[in-house]
């Protein structure tokens, strides 16, 4: 039984489309077919983080108006053959989405692969509420800081009262946190909200803490999701997220902030 | 960072305790709106077809709301109703 996984927010810029990316790179590399839906109609950015812009030929939209076949749109990563990105339109042809509509193409997708990552837009309109509506599964994507966790707060009610599920009455959507940009020194001095004060305010499991980090700008510079960069924590931070997610239990990591030195701390890191 | 800076270094505010008490509040008021009765909007839809039978008014001149005060639920109508001369209303 294949799943069908959104990441979504509600606030815009907290990394959803940089979680899509090493999240879906991340099941593909552990051997599961896994395909990955920029939903962000209009501002097509999935395909920059992935490294596959010069290969988009057609896109979501196409599929959907029936201008060009699953098959066709769909773009295999270069690195990985379990993974497959749909791009988003760059038209803002945001009335082409309709429940029947993105429905069928799910059930399609639903043939050929194990995991459906759905990268949600910010917001709480249409183009989210389509990313999230066929969704079994969400990893809701979360900066410690006040108005990220409201907007989390407010897209956690979406996915209880506007999803299929919750239409038809099934099992409810099981919901994962992700914060990301964590900054361990930040919360340690009460400067930034802590881990346990965005559980405890959400009240969803955590799956994963993304550290700030420079390796997801240079990952994204060079179209390549974070994940690979096995040095890099945040890199390790997706991976044991990836783990969780399917099931592993292992501890968190990169909790702590960096103990500098008198010397590192007066001349620098 | 530089030696400069090492010293001209404010203290930082522990702010967070500050957001996490009016996270508290605010979402549990939200929840409180998204869990509301859904019969609100018919309620208001019924008022106005009554209220019509005697004055003009629009549905942006009533206002339902509902507070909760610990176990005590407090419903407020709010009604605005026209200045004098437009009350020519269907009651006459
Ligand atoms: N862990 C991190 N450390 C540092 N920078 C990060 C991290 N995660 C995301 N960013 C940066 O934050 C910015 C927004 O990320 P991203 O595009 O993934 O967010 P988004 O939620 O998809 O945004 P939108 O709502 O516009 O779709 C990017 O510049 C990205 O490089
Ligand atoms: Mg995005």
């Amino acid at each position: 039984m294949s799943r069908v996984i959104v990441v979504t927010s509600g606030k815009g810029g907290v990394g959803k489309t940089t979680t899509s990316a090493s999240f879906a790179a991340g099941l593909a590399n552990r051997g599961h077919r896994t395909v990955v839906i920029d939903f962000d109609i209009g501002l097509r950015n999935l395909d920059l983080l992935m490294g596959c812009e010069r290969r988009v030929v057609y896109d979501f939209v196409n599929v959907i108006n029936e201008e060009a076949t699953l098959k066709q749109a769909l773009i295999r990563d270069k690195n990985d053959n379990n993974l497959h990105i749909l791009p988003a339109s760059q038209t803002r042809d945001k009335d082409a989405f309709t429940e029947e509509k993105v429905g069928n193409v799910i059930n399609e997708l639903r043939d050929s692969f194990d995991y459906i990552v759905c990268d949600s837009p910010a917001g709480i309109e249409k183009g989210a509420l389509m990313a999230l509506f066929y969704a079994d599964e969400a990893l809701i994507v979360t900066n410690p800081e006040i108005s990220s966790v409201r907007d989390s707060d407010r897209i956690l009610g979406m996915l209880s009262a506007k999803s299929q599920r919750a239409i038809e009455g099934e099992e409810p959507i099981k919901e994962h946190l992700v914060v990301t940009r964590y900054s361990p020194a930040r919360a340690e001095t009460g400067e930034m909200l802590s881990l346990d004060d965005i559980q405890e305010l959400l009240g969803i499991d955590l799956v994963g803490v993304i550290p700030e980090s420079k390796a997801v700008l240079q990952a994204s510079n060079s179209g390549v999701p974070v994940i690979r960069d096995e040095q890099s924590k945040s890199g390790q931070a997706y991976q044991d997220m990836v783990s969780r997610f399917l099931g592993e239990d292992i501890p968190m990591r990169f909790l702590d902030a960096e103990k500098k030195g008198f010397l590192k701390r007066i001349f620098g890191a | 960072m530089s030696i400069f800076d090492y010293f001209k270094r404010k203290p930082t505010k522990a702010t967070a305790a500050i957001a996490k008490e009016r996270l508290h509040i605010v979402m549990a008021h939200e929840h409180r709106v998204a869990n509301g009765p859904d019969y609100l909007p018919a309620l208001k839809r019924e008022l106005m077809e009554v209220i019509a039978k005697y004055v003009h008014i629009q549905r942006k001149d009533i206002k339902v709301n509902l507070e909760r005060h610990g176990d005590c639920e407090i419903l407020e109508l709010n009604i605005a109703l026209p200045e004098d001369d437009e009350k020519t209303a269907t009651a006459n």
